[in-house]
This record gives C-alpha cells, sequence and structure tokens, in this order.
C-alpha cells in the first residue's frame, strides 16, 4: 500500500478525537497557563491587563488561599490512611471464605456509585439530625454532635463522607491484587507456622505494592481535587474552615470575578497534583517486588 | 479455624456492612415521614408510608427531565468515546512512528491535569467558539457530550492502548491479504477482540459521568437542560431544607445507580479492577 493512502488512514482514525481533544484539553491548558499572567474580571468588554508574575506573587499573600491549602493538606492525609485502611480491611475481609462476603462487598462498593454530591447532601442529614437525635438519646454527645458547625470536626466530616465513598473502590482494587497471591505461598508460610500478621508482612503487603500504587494514586488525587462532596457537605464553612483548593478556585474565579489570579491559583494546583501524585508513583512503584 | 468462630466472624461482616450503608437506610425511612415524626426520631421506623413528598420531590425537581437529560449526556458521551479512542489508540499501536509515540505520549501526559485548571480557559474556548463560529457549545447537552469526550478520551487511549499491544496482529494482516480495508479490519476482527476493555471504559465512564456536577454546572444553565446532580443541587438550593421531602429527593437519585449496579455488578466490579491494573 502507498504510503500516503497510510497518511490517510492514520488521519481517518485518530483526527476526530484529537480535534476533540485539542480543543477541549490543550487549547485550554495552554489559554490557561496565558490567563495567569493577566489581571482580568472575566468581563468581555474589559481588558486584559499583563501583570507578569504578580498573581503568582499575590497567591502567596492570600491569606484564604494558603488556609485552603492547609486544608487541603490535612484532609488529603487523613484521607489517604482513611480509605486505604479501610479499603484494605475491607479486601482482606471478602477474600476469606465467609459466607456473606459477597453480599458485603456489594454493600462496601455501593457508596461509590452513588456520587459525591448527593452523598454530601444524604451525610448532611446524617450529622444535624441523625447525629444530635444519637447523641440526645445515648448520652455519648461528645462523639455524636451536629460535626458540621465545628470547624476541625467540620473536616473530619468531609474525611468521613469520603472515605465511606471511596473504601469501597480501593477494596476492589486490593481484592485483585490478593487474589493474585499465589494460594502455595500462603500454605507454604502456614506449615512454616507463620502466624496472620507475620504473613500479612512477609508475604501480602509486599506483593500488593502494585495496588498500593494504584490506590494511593486514586486517593491522592481524587483527595486534593475534592470539590463535590466539599460543596454539598459545608459548601466550606462554618466560616471557611473546609475551603479546599478546588473550592478556593472556583471561589476566586467564578464568585469573585479575579479570573487571572484564579487560574494562577489553578496552575499552582496543577503543579502540586502533577508533582505530589507523580513522585507517589515512582517511590511505591520503586518498592513494588517482582515474583 | 473453629465452626462457631467462623460462624460469629459471618455474622459480624454482614453486621459491618450493614452499617456501612446505613445512611443510605436512614434516607430512605426518612423520606416516608412527616415533618414532626422527623424530627422526634431520625433514627425510628416510618409510622406509615406516605409516599406524598416523593411526589412534591419529584415535581420540584423536574425528575423525569432530569433523568432523560442525564441518560442522554451519559449514554452519547460513553458511546463516542468508545468508538474515536478505540479507532486512534489502534492507528497508534500499529503505526510505529515518533508522530504517534508523541501523540500518544500527550495523552497520557494530560491526565496529570485536574479540570480545575482547565474550567476557566474551557469555558472561553467555547465562548469563542459560539460567538465566533456559532457552534452552540455552551448551555446544549451537545456542547457538553463535546468536552464530555475531549476529558476522557486521555484514560480511553491509555487503557485501549495498554489493551492492544496484547493483541496479536496476524489476524489483522490475514484480513488485509484478503482485501479487507483498515477500517474493515478495524470493525469485523478488532473492535470485537477488544469488547473486555470496551466495557471496562464504559462502566469507569458511566460512574463518571452520571455523577459529574462541575462541568455540567458551568455549561449549562437552561432549567430544562438539568442533569440529575445539577437538579439536586439546585433542589437543595431553591427550597429551604425540608428534610423528609429531601429524603425522598435524595432516594430519587439513587434509584437508577441502584438498578445500574443490579444489573451490571459483575461488569462494574471487573471493569474496575481490569481499570486500574493498567
Amino acid at each position: 500500500m502507498s504510503k500516503s493512502k497510510d497518511k490517510a488512514w492514520f488521519a481517518l482514525f485518530t483526527v476526530p478525537l484529537l480535534f476533540i481533544f485539542t480543543t477541549v484539553v490543550l487549547i485550554p491548558f495552554i489559554i490557561g497557563i496565558v490567563y495567569s499572567f493577566v489581571n482580568w474580571d472575566g468581563i468581555p468588554a474589559n481588558p486584559k491587563v499583563f501583570v507578569g508574575f504578580d498573581n503568582y506573587v499575590q497567591l502567596f499573600q492570600d491569606e484564604r488561599f494558603l488556609s485552603s491549602a492547609w486544608h487541603t493538606v490535612q484532609f488529603t492525609l487523613l484521607a489517604l490512611v482513611c480509605v486505604n485502611i479501610l479499603g484494605l480491611a475491607f479486601a482482606l475481609l471478602v477474600t476469606t471464605k465467609l459466607r456473606s462476603r459477597n453480599a458485603a462487598r456489594t454493600m462496601f462498593f455501593m457508596p461509590n456509585l452513588i456520587g459525591g454530591l448527593i452523598l454530601g447532601y444524604i451525610w448532611q442529614f446524617i450529622f444535624t439530625d441523625a447525629f444530635s437525635f444519637l447523641g440526645e438519646k445515648t448520652g455519648f454527645d461528645s462523639v455524636f454532635f451536629n460535626w458540621l458547625l465545628h470547624p476541625q470536626f467540620a473536616l473530619y466530616a468531609i474525611v468521613a463522607v469520603f472515605t465511606w465513598q471511596l473504601a469501597g473502590y480501593t477494596m476492589i482494587i486490593y481484592i485483585a491484587g490478593i487474589q493474585g497471591i499465589p494460594d502455595e505461598l500462603m500454605e507454604a508460610a502456614k506449615v512454616d507456622g507463620a502466624n496472620l500478621w507475620q504473613r500479612l508482612k512477609s508475604i501480602v503487603f509486599p506483593l500488593l505494592m502494585p495496588s498500593f500504587t494504584i490506590c494511593l494514586f486514586l486517593t491522592l488525587s481524587g483527595a486534593f481535587k475534592i470539590y463535590d462532596v466539599n460543596l454539598s457537605l459545608t459548601k466550606g464553612g462554618p466560616s471557611n474552615a473546609t475551603e479546599m483548593f478546588a473550592m478556593n478556585i472556583f471561589n476566586e474565579i467564578f464568585a469573585y470575578g479575579n479570573y487571572g489570579l484564579g487560574q494562577a491559583k489553578a496552575i499552582i494546583f496543577f503543579l502540586i497534583v502533577a508533582g505530589l501524585t507523580l513522585t507517589q508513583v515512582i517511590i511505591t512503584k520503586r518498592r513494588e517486588v517482582q515474583m | 479455624m473453629k465452626k462457631s468462630g467462623k460462624w460469629l466472624l459471618d455474622i459480624l461482616l454482614f453486621l459491618a456492612s450493614l452499617v456501612f450503608l446505613s445512611p443510605v437506610f436512614i434516607m430512605l425511612i426518612n423520606s416516608f415521614k412527616d415533618r414532626a415524626e422527623l424530627y422526634e426520631n431520625a433514627l425510628a421506623l416510618p409510622s406509615s408510608f406516605s409516599f406524598e413528598y416523593y411526589k412534591s420531590a419529584m415535581e420540584k425537581m423536574n425528575f423525569f427531565t432530569a433523568l432523560g437529560n442525564s441518560l442522554y449526556v451519559t449514554v452519547i458521551s460513553v458511546i463516542i468515546v468508545i468508538v474515536l479512542a478505540s479507532m486512534t489508540a489502534w492507528m497508534l499501536v500499529r503505526t510505529d512512528n515518533k508522530l504517534s509515540k508523541i501523540i500518544f505520549f500527550t495523552f497520557v501526559a494530560t491526565m496529570l491535569i485536574p479540570f480545575q485548571t482547565l474550567m476557566m480557559p474551557l469555558m472561553q474556548v467555547m465562548d469563542w467558539i459560539r460567538t465566533n463560529l456559532h457552534i452552540p457549545m455552551l448551555n446544549t447537552h451537545e456542547g457538553l457530550i463535546y468536552m464530555n469526550v475531549g476529558f476522557t478520551s486521555s484514560m480511553a487511549v491509555f487503557l485501549y492502548h495498554g489493551f492492544i499491544k496484547s493483541v496479536p496482529i496476524a489476524l489483522e494482516e490475514a484480513a488485509t491479504l484478503d482485501g479487507c480495508s483498515k477500517l474493515g479490519v478495524f470493525w469485523r476482527i478488532v473492535f470485537p477482540l477488544l469488547k473486555n476493555i470496551s466495557v471496562t471504559i464504559a462502566i469507569l465512564n458511566v460512574i463518571a459521568l452520571w455523577n459529574d456536577y462541575l462541568l455540567p454546572s458551568l455549561t449549562l444553565s437552561d432549567k430544562g437542560l438539568r442533569t440529575i446532580p445539577l437538579s439536586t443541587f439546585y433542589f437543595f438550593g431553591e427550597f429551604t431544607i425540608v428534610w423528609n421531602q429531601a429524603m425522598a429527593g435524595l432516594t430519587l437519585t439513587i434509584i437508577p445507580v441502584v438498578i445500574f449496579y443490579i444489573f451490571a455488578q459483575k461488569y462494574i466490579i471487573k471493569g474496575i479492577a481490569a481499570g486500574a491494573v493498567k
């Protein structure tokens, strides 16, 4: 077949998607970088004034932005631990020979399908009504009170909902990893007298490293980019105590109309997310072992 | 392990999963209660079953319109991305040159860009297309579908690319010798072989797009165009929260998801495991 014909086929197969991808992802990304260097209020008639790195300087003096960054860091660390411990525990439980394992697996995964916005609303009710009711009736009002009214506990509330959402998802990935571990290996260890913890520590966890890589990546990037749950559960409140990165960027651009500053924040956000997730993947990949 | 111990563990696991899902259960029981009953005890079973709040929630959320909108946007987006991404990935794998590598690398690299970095410039680009080329990209389902395809393409190409590399080329060569065109080879031979990974990509994208709030909230402003997450958001914003009605509304939004889960459970679990391994 002639070369030019090959090229025509290549174009026919790839150009439609490439065109959409370019207009939706690539061009906006490039324009986004440009916007981060201008001062603009988003009104087409008003001029876009080039301000150099001013926006980048300004965002580091924006206390609300810095505190949203701090909330995001706290939230991400807590979420990372909670989601993965729970997900792994679920996976270990439902890969045993227990009869209720299939039903449990189905139920553990369920919240993930419901979607962040709706989960947030369900939990808003749980925290405001069910929790206060439980606190009143049981006397455990140091645990069961409306978490959403308390700055620190409101952040924990988002961690709880996010964990509820993602634990089942990571469970599925951990299950796939656990099922890939040969039974003979576990049997041999058992025969050698290794107890459950020794088997977990020396066989299961090392061989699960690929699953850890993926699950940590998913929770890390998911937690850093959280928006839906943040919006529906707390709207960033009380008094901005739970405003995360993503919500701060959204508000800066679309609520306050600081398009340039907001976009500069968005670029910084990209650099942090990309840097963090790449570092994490490289570190955990290095610890993966070959069988 | 002793038999009795296993029994106990079995029951404990089942109870744990029930507790895990209890927020859904609490939502369900409160959707049937009247206001007084709800505030009296949020955890008790309803004394009578009234579907009254479902009716009013359904009207206020414009439920069936939203359901139709969500179905339309999700299904069409997923079909288009499956078709275009599989074609693109196949060509990229089978054409071994620098250009293919650059294109593939670009798709993969952009997976690191969070949506928040693109949202404002994206709206500017779409607005530019609307005013200068007179193509209605904003405030139409088709525009939203276009953007959905763009955002889901990276991951889809990435997953197809990995999968196609393991598909032997012999069958394709035989078909080419028999006079099949590239389009014929792809649709008759290759695409059917990609069924498993196509299902995976479809599942992952259905979940993501069905639940997506941010992009639709930026592109759709007409009330009649709202998808389910959007109508839920406005439902909570426009009406001061009447919790029993709100619970009925939330239950409504979960019903389609539960139906989907019941029918596609096997594929969902498999799809997520397969999608993660790559």
